[in-house]
């Protein structure tokens, strides 16, 4: 960018510093006539939405920072001073308090967006983990933030998230000990917490940034999910769509405002207005609402994962690989497939239930002798969650990008939403809560399978099987085709 | 209406309902209190003036004698419709430390109105000898603390009665209907003609515990009135600009449909 052609500018001090420092064309070709398809649907509008909600983040978080004090014996003043005495001090606390819930709203949708038109795919693989890498560090951001105020649930929360990282063998404890800056979460953690907290959201902004880039490199997907073929299927992004998004965008404002002011508390856990004691457990902690899925995963696994389990698993995913990812399936497995899946099974099942049933005593199925402990095993599903959306594009190598072609696809997503939205309704209810007659541990291990089976079964499944619909032939036919 | 609009505002209405099971959720041996109707819900609830004065006088000479309320100053009670020469003359009849002096000396002077509520006790290890164990928590965001909390504390106040067949209290236990585990070591703080009201409202256990709810709910949260005042201003100007967006965008496009 920089060295291309120049727009000419009519007011001579554009002029003059255009021809030094060319932005104006670069904000012109970027944002002015930058080529957009023409069927956006509001869903289009979240990217946009999101990048304010950073923005309102950052800004009223810098706030906040001139006010508090990071110190466990007065970071909770410090954060009811702010309430209390600040001029507007509860507004600024309450616009990023109930930003962080505002932000990962929009993001889910804008992930779902991503996820549901097939935005993912090629050309736009880099676009899409540069998206994912925000959404981690925007999980680390919130976490650590939410650690801040130095309520019971930030003390609390802390302990068990970090402790998770003791989960990873030889080197785990040691991670700890660095994350703690100690032997428990207590003044050292707070101050680097804070300290990451300041530092990570200019990461988020300079990801962001790649993030953009490489969106206006490969240009917007579309509902449609076929590529814009001329400047009939396009329009410039300016009036066009910054007005779309700037109407979208108040919209949610007006949504977001309705909790800033009517009911600022009511995403947050009440635990958080008792200051953090070490010396005292809340019954029940819970993750913020925008964890519950990923915390519902992590609590799934609640059994070890032994030698025979584990030997079950890999003979499993061989048949994976060798029948459902691969392209042709060498011929020459196929009569094995029956007895590897039998054998397979039979060793997930005993070691299964030699893990439940410590009293028959099979061999190697003792706690100890465990390959993978059950706590391991959550943090490992967790993450996993989330690294299995890194490489979505290449799970998914169906050549339709929208599931509005993919009837098999779009359902067997639709269901994976709703799946994700029942997981989060498991992560905020107690560990040993039950739905009914049915442990509610048992639903979370098949919600966690059903997620999983999404991403490694049915869409590599789907990508060899399913024919799909057929693609109009341009937006500009298909939009204004049917007159809309 | 457009598919996706409706499906975006179907994935807001399961945000909503997602949501609420942690509003209301509950631990084990917990009963939901009775959902009271308040001065200061709804949209444009407001804080009862006279209520707020009633409380204080509750927490001035009942809940004070245990419970710190640190964060709140005398200052603040301007909020309950005193003047400052009241709101002196109320301060001054507190006892506080400062210091140290010139020579070096810590020493007690009347309390001014920029100083916060004194505590009943020193430290925590004082509270909690005074009072078996458990130090009685402070109260200054009592009602943001807990789930419910209005209606939670006015339920906890109201709610002693005897233990129910087979239970047993320890010495110092009292059964409460609403406390978590119902075993609470606070014992029953009102009862009916304890505190004088000027203003002819009935003495009983309850309107203590109406009124004292509100001026902790004021405590917890003093800019409620301010933040719904200002919320109604934001909501008219945002949806003025969304209908003005909304025209403009109509204009922009019309040429492209």
């Amino acid at each position: 960018m920089g060295s291309g052609e120049r727009a000419e500018f009519k007011n001579p001090v554009i002029g003059w510093i255009d021809e030094r420092l060319p932005l104006f064309t670069l904000m012109q070709k970027e944002y002015g006539v930058f080529p957009t398809p023409r069927n956006f649907n509001y869903f289009w509008n979240f990217g946009a939405i999101a990048m304010f909600m950073l923005v309102a983040m950052i800004v009223s978080g810098i706030v906040l920072a001139m006010h508090y004090t990071a110190d466990t014996e007065l970071a909770f003043d410090s954060v009811e001073r702010i309430m209390r005495d600040v001029n507007s001090g509860w507004l600024i606390r309450y616009i990023h308090m109930n930003g962080a819930s505002f932000f990962f709203v929009a993001v889910y949708i804008h992930i779902f967006r991503g996820m549901y038109y097939g935005s993912y795919k090629k050309p736009r693989e880099l676009l899409w983990i540069l998206g994912v890498l925000i959404f981690l560090l925007m999980m680390a951001t919130a976490f650590i933030g939410y650690v801040l105020p130095w309520g019971q649930m930030s003390l609390w929360g802390a302990t068990v998230i970090t402790n998770l990282f003791s989960a990873i063998p030889w080197v785990g404890d040691s991670i700890v000990t660095l994350l703690w800056g100690g032997f428990s979460v207590d003044n050292p953690t707070l101050t680097r917490f804070f300290a990451l907290h300041y530092l990570l959201p200019f990461v988020i902004f300079a990801v962001v940034f790649l993030h953009v880039w490489a969106l206006h490199i490969t240009g917007s997907n579309n509902p449609l999910g076929i590529e814009p073929k001329g400047p009939q299927d396009t329009l410039p992004f300016h009036p066009y769509y910054t007005m779309k998004d700037s109407f979208g965008l108040v919209l949610f404002v007006i949504l977001y405002a309705l909790f800033i002011f009517y009911a600022p508390d009511s995403l947050g856990h009440p635990d958080n207005y008792i200051p953090a004691d070490p010396l005292v457990t809340p019954p029940h902690i819970v993750p913020e609402w925008y964890f519950l899925p990923f915390y519902a995963i992590l609590r799934a696994i609640t059994f070890n994962m032994n030698i025979y389990f584990l030997a079950g698993i890999a003979g499993l995913f061989t048949l994976l690989v060798e029948f459902v990812w691969r392209e042709k399936p060498k011929m020459i497995a196929a009569p094995y497939a029956l007895p590897i899946l039998v054998a397979s099974l039979f060793l997930a099942a005993l070691g299964f239930i030699g893990d439940q049933y410590p009293t028959l005593g099979i061999p190697f199925t003792a706690a100890e002798d465990a390959l993978v402990s059950a706590k391991l095993g959550g943090v490992l599903a967790m993450f996993g969650a989330i690294v299995l959306l890194l490489v979505l594009p290449w799970l998914d190598t169906h050549p339709i990008r929208s599931a509005r072609f993919r009837p098999l696809f779009k359902w067997s997503f639709l269901l994976l939403f709703v799946v994700f939205v029942f997981l989060g309704y498991i992560g905020s209810q107690p560990a040993d809560a039950a739905f009914g007659p049915v442990p509610l541990s048992l639903l979370g291990l098949l919600c966690t399978g059903y997620y999983y089976g999404f991403f490694l079964v049915i869409l590599p499944f789907l990508s060899r099987f399913e024919k799909g619909r057929n693609l109009p032939k341009s937006i500009h036919e298909a939009v204004l085709g049917k007159g809309a | 209406m457009n598919r996706a609009v409706f499906s975006i505002l179907a994935i807001f209405a399961l945000f909503a309902v997602v949501t609420m099971p942690q509003a209301v959720q509950a631990s084990e041996g917990t009963v939901h209190p009775a959902q009271q109707s308040w001065h200061f819900d709804g949209f444009a609830g407001t804080y009862d003036r006279g209520a707020l004065q009633r409380g204080y006088k509750i927490y001035r000479e009942v809940c004070s004698a245990c419970h710190s309320m640190k964060r709140v100053h005398f200052r603040n009670l301007e909020a309950l419709g005193y003047d400052e020469s009241q709101i002196k003359t109320i301060a001054s009849g507190y006892n506080v430390i400062d210091g140290p002096n010139d020579e070096g000396d810590m020493y007690e002077r009347p309390a001014r109105p920029s100083d916060a509520f004194p505590s009943p006790f020193p430290n925590k290890n004082a509270a909690k000898f005074a009072n078996g164990g458990a130090a009685p928590p402070d109260l200054s965001l009592i009602t943001k603390a807990r789930h419910d909390g209005p209606n939670y504390v006015f339920g906890l106040l109201t709610g002693y009665e005897e233990p129910p067949h087979g239970e047993t209290l320890n010495d110092g236990q009292h059964w409460n209907k609403y406390f978590p585990g119902h075993k609470l070591a606070m014992a029953p703080p009102l009862s009916d003609d304890q505190v004088a009201y000027e203003d002819g409202m009935p003495q009983t256990v309850e309107q203590y515990a109406r009124d004292v709810v509100q001026f902790l709910t004021w405590a917890a949260d003093p800019y409620m009135e301010e933040r719904k005042r200002t919320g109604l201003k934001t909501l008219i100007f945002l949806l003025v600009l969304a209908g003005v967006m909304y025209a403009v965008k109509r204009r922009i496009w019309a040429d492209q449909h």
